[in-house]
């Protein structure tokens, strides 16, 4: 199976407010706000890491997950916010698109 | 009540500074007759200071940043503070004339990911926009950058600023702006001069025209509900705070001077000499503008208009008392409405419009 990974959109602005994290893409204004695991999830979308490490390094061992369970909830996740423009999804690794370019 | 307003009312609750308007400079290259700023450089921020100023907005929990002036195109720097907010994951909007934009600066502004870019047009008539702005040639520059930014894919809105000198064009203007394909804004409010100048003031609408704009159904959706006389207060309305000046909001100017709102000239902190959350935490001023419940109000306390009407702090403080009347919003509610306000009750309007204003003035002048 191949690695998914994942990485901002350049489009998005994001903030934490009281522990949810706010997320709204400037394109068409759709506003979410993300819970402890998608923030996570969100925080460690670098381009680079392949979901399944994000998901065996930052959500099994901090929210004690089965791996499969996480799996599964987390490819569901990536799968909506890339539907609406918030996460880009490759099985390559992605240049973050907000990351400041290499000189 | 959607998930965006209950972000705005946690902040509001827990006094987090969820947006912030950021005047990058006062210079123009427009000189529009209802402007109040002084256009010449007293000594604005320089790149490092405004982008550690960001750094500081992220840290306090900023999520809207509005970037406005003067013109913020005549900073050579603007394209990298856009880029180092953006960066930041602030969600970004931006206020112009936009007779600098063009295709590439469109572009750029896309990639960077800017949510909305504001304009300023006032007319649909290219002779009565030129007047306003005296800049020959900036009505069609300005339609044009609309055009560019608009083929970008961005969000676009025309904020039209309502006057004597281009009242009658109003329709025209939102016509254009329909066939344009972007958002249309109207204002029709006209603040004194930086420099204490209240001549401007000229330029505001009469209260009985300004009646007519409260009456057409092409802006005002729900006219029979917006129009309807207000309902008696209730015990929340008078347990309840103006807007979020000083809550959720706050205002820096190009000089680092922190303000409760860019309408609320009250000298809050310098952040050239203090930290952002310093100010934001530990300023007197916005302690005592924070404490401020309609309740509180020496005279809007009684109004039967108390519930429903715009009172704006800012130009309250403007007129003498951040705790008082705003003459202005008086005369919204009344020609809104048909109903006198206890302000105009008690004064003839002529003294009200007298009294005396407090000006926006750099921390280091005002104290």
């Amino acid at each position: 199976m191949p690695e998914m990974y994942i990485a901002r959109s350049s489009a998005i602005a994001a903030r934490m407010l009281a522990g949810e994290m706010m997320v709204m893409n400037s394109m068409d204004s759709t506003f979410f706000t993300l819970n402890e695991v998608a923030t996570a999830i969100w925080q460690a979308a670098d381009g680079s890491t392949p979901l399944r490490e994000i998901i065996e390094q930052r959500i099994c061992s901090q929210f004690d997950i089965a791996p499969e369970q996480a799996q599964e909830d987390a490819e569901q996740f990536v799968r909506e916010l890339s539907q609406h423009g918030i996460l880009l999804v490759s099985d390559q690794p992605l240049r973050d698109p907000l990351a400041p370019e290499e000189r | 009540m959607s998930l965006l307003e209950e972000m705005n009312q946690k902040a509001f609750d827990l006094g987090v500074p969820l947006s912030v308007h950021l005047d990058v400079t006062y210079r123009c290259n427009e000189r529009c007759v209802h402007c109040y700023l002084d256009h010449d450089d007293h000594g604005e921020m320089t790149t490092a200071e405004i982008k550690g100023i960001l750094d500081q907005l992220e840290e306090a929990g900023v999520f809207f940043l509005t970037f406005s002036g003067g013109e913020v195109f005549l900073r050579r720097d603007f394209f990298e503070l856009v880029e180092h907010a953006r960066r930041l994951l602030f969600n970004v909007k931006i206020k112009t004339n936009a007779v600098m934009v063009r295709a590439a600066e469109a572009q750029r502004i896309r990639a960077l990911g800017v949510d909305t870019v504001q304009i300023s047009v006032y007319s649909h008539r290219p002779e009565v926009h030129d007047a306003i702005t005296k800049l020959p040639g900036s009505f069609a520059r300005s339609i044009a950058a609309i055009r560019f930014l608009r083929d970008q894919g961005l969000k676009v809105t025309i904020a039209n600023v309502l006057m004597t000198g281009n009242l009658a064009d109003q329709a025209g203007t939102q016509k254009l702006a329909a066939e344009l394909g972007v958002h249309y804004t109207l204002d029709p409010t006209i603040t004194p001069k930086i420099d204490g100048d209240t001549s401007i003031l000229s330029l505001r609408i009469p209260g009985e025209e300004l009646g007519e704009v409260f009456r057409n159904p092409a802006l005002v959706p729900n006219m029979e509900e917006f129009c309807a006389p207000p309902k008696p207060p209730t015990g929340d309305d008078l347990e309840g705070y103006s807007c979020s000046a000083g809550h959720s909001f706050c205002y820096i100017s190009p000089y680092g001077d922190v303000f409760p709102c860019v309408q609320f000239p009250l000298p809050s902190g310098n952040l050239r000499r203090q930290k952002f959350l310093e100010i934001w935490n530990h300023s007197a001023e916005l302690k005592e503008v924070r404490s401020i419940r309609a309740k509180d109000l020496t005279v809007c306390s009684s109004c039967s208009h108390v519930s429903s009407c715009t009172r704006c702090p800012g130009l309250a403080y403007m007129e003498g008392s951040m705790r008082g009347p705003s003459t202005a919003d008086c005369e919204k509610s009344f020609y809104r409405t048909g109903v006198p306000t206890a302000n105009m009750l008690r004064h003839e309007s002529g003294r009200a419009r007298g009294a005396p204003l407090i000006q926006i003035q750099p921390l280091a002048l005002a104290t």
